[in-house]
């Protein structure tokens, strides 16, 4: 009988074909999927491939999705945009996706990362994967330039830190609270690039929107991956999303008795959090921000524009109106996720509140692709607030749920959002 | 660079250096020269033009916290920088330094560096060596043979470029 095994362990035992792996030990292993972007991919891939010239391993187990500089605003732009769309072309990549939406939304909705798979994305945020089951974590481009030639890529294998959460989260409490108490409680590194598994009744509870938000956010805990085990919700969402193949969800789970750091979380007692600039560490409870007054929220990125990141800032704005002098931009992150709230008349909700809708990409959350404004005191519900990491350097940034953004754009500086939702 | 005669001047910096820093956004769009004339500007104006090669980096637990953009390392590798010593690195950023050739140095006592002090290099003893006269050589994490051959070969590029003629 194998030593007991973390799903970190399982999944990377399955990708180096072993029965087993130690912490510790370094292995190789198998790709099953690479995620490239505009910004981080053939712009910087293909001119490494022409000059090793060398091809690409396998194009059917590339995604390849242009959402970091799209719309394109100036020459520079559009010349990265271009040769994303040549290469696709050139390469005849049957996985594009193009202007449709931010990669790590955009990539679970169309099926392609499933319980068990080994997967690498060229973008920091690609633990997302890791709600679905799947070992997936972000590399740069050079690291992506071993892996596009020999679909292979190293792992240390890292211990297992299980971030218990019991109980069930209050109204207006979201994944992204849960994620900025611990990023506060642990700090940017706290994850140690070792692996987190999230789990426990409260993150049972979440749909999978908001367990990729949790997912999503590992990068700011400095895990390598962040990992939730599959369960109906995951298979549901997967056979929405058009999946058919058979999803093995008993064998996808860590074993009990597995040696895991243990960490524990009443998800009951948790209060809305907003991390102050700029640092996501810098995270407190809301009422610890009693008179902080905003000109800007942003409701945009794979953190905080998901269908349900839209829904929840409709549910607080439904017949309110932005205070005056505020602003709110919202950038849905898929269009699939726009089109829906649209059916649903979420989108016209955040219209009549005063919203101005921006196009389904990374948007401002980067400084990529436009910027927020100078001198401004922003909300947003992004994933980091370094500063001029939204492309100005006076803005200053404090980071929170797509609820506490849109109450605190009606109240026109922070504010709780269970004081809207009673 | 485990030449223990070749000395190197610190540059110091913070703890919870992040990318933004490194790279900013606002350059990405740009090739490695422009990115590199801004690197650390917010955090030390002076430092892209004034830093030699050679020099090394000393910063705060946390260093290279953020984004996955690789040029936050190749940027210091385009100005010369010889290595980043500190107590601690994000780990996305620890792979991608030394896929573009840049090598880091854990060293819990990085803290204990001054700025314009010399040192000298051991990754393969794990040893930060002070000529200078400053009390005790300080330990640092040894680095794993197959990392060091990607930072001997300027990175992960030049080394599968090297193993295609070889």
């Amino acid at each position: 009988m194998a030593q007991p095994q973390t799903l970190a362990q399982k999944l990377i035992a399955a990708a180096c074909g072993r029965e087993a792996v130690a912490e510790g030990e370094i292995v190789t292993c198998a790709v099953d999927l690479a995620m490239f972007h505009d910004s981080s991919g053939p712009r910087r891939l293909q001119p490494m491939l022409q000059e090793l010239g060398a091809t690409l391993w396998d194009p059917a187990k590339v995604v390849l999705v242009i959402d970091h500089y799209v719309p394109e605003s100036d020459d520079e732009s559009r010349r990265i945009v271009r040769i994303a769309r040549d290469w696709a072309a050139e390469k005849q990549l049957p996985n594009v996706y193009d202007s449709v939406g931010i990669c790590h939304v955009v990539v679970p909705q169309h099926g392609h990362i499933r319980p068990g798979m080994f997967c690498v994305g060229g973008d920091s945020h690609s633990p997302t994967g890791g709600a679905f089951g799947a070992y997936m974590f972000g590399i740069g481009s050079t690291e992506m330039l071993g892996v596009a030639v020999t679909g292979q890529i190293w792992v240390k294998v890292p211990k297992t830190l299980m971030m218990d959460w019991r109980g069930r989260l209050a109204d207006g409490v979201t994944a992204k609270d849960m994620m900025l108490h611990m990023i506060g409680r642990y700090g940017m590194n706290g994850g140690r690039y070792q692996a987190v598994e999230f789990c426990g009744e409260a993150v049972r509870a979440l749909s999978m929107q908001e367990r990729m938000t949790l997912s999503n956010m590992s990068a700011e805990l400095g895990s390598q991956v962040g990992l939730i085990a599959p369960d109906e919700t995951t298979a549901a969402y997967l056979r929405a999303a058009g999946v058919t193949a058979e999803l093995d969800l008993a064998r996808w789970q860590g074993d009990a008795d597995a040696d895991a750091e243990w960490h524990d979380f009443d998800a009951a007692a948790l209060a809305p959090q907003v991390a102050a600039p700029h640092s996501p560490a810098n995270a407190r409870a809301v009422d610890e921000y009693p008179d902080v007054p905003l000109q800007v929220a942003y409701i945009g990125a794979c953190t905080g524009a998901k269908l349900e990141d839209l829904r929840a800032a409709a549910s607080v704005l439904r017949g309110r109106r932005l205070a005056d002098g505020m602003q709110l931009m919202v950038a849905p992150a898929s269009r699939q996720d726009q089109e829906q709230a649209d059916r649903e008349g979420v989108m016209q909700v955040l219209r009549d509140a005063g919203a101005q809708v921006l196009a389904t990409s990374c948007g401002a959350c980067a400084g990529y692709g436009g910027s927020i404004p100078d001198g401004a005191s922003v909300i947003s519900t992004t994933a980091r607030n370094f500063k001029g990491r939204m492309g100005s350097e006076t803005a200053q940034v404090y980071l929170a749920s797509p609820y506490t953004v849109a109450a605190s754009a009606v109240a026109g500086r922070v504010a709780d959002p269970r004081e809207f939702l009673a | 660079m485990n030449d223990q005669t070749t000395t190197h001047r610190v540059w110091r910096v913070g703890a919870d250096i992040d990318t933004d820093a490194l790279a900013p956004g606002a350059y990405m769009k740009f090739g490695i020269d422009e990115i590199a004339r801004h690197c650390l500007q917010r955090v030390r104006p002076e430092f892209a033009s004034q830093v030699q090669p050679g020099d090394v980096l000393v910063a705060g637990p946390n260093f290279g916290i953020g984004s996955s953009r690789e040029q936050a390392a190749a940027a210091l590798v385009r100005l010369g920088v010889a290595a980043v010593i500190a107590p601690s690195f994000n780990g996305l950023y620890f792979r991608n330094a030394f896929n573009v050739g840049l090598l880091l140095l854990t060293c819990e006592q990085a803290g204990t560096l001054a700025e314009g002090e010399r040192v000298t290099l051991d990754p393969v003893a794990g040893r930060i060596g002070r000529p200078g006269g400053a009390p005790d050589a300080l330990h640092c994490e040894t680095v794993p043979g197959f990392l060091l051959d990607m930072v001997q070969a300027g990175g992960l590029l030049n080394l599968l470029k090297q193993r295609q003629t070889s």
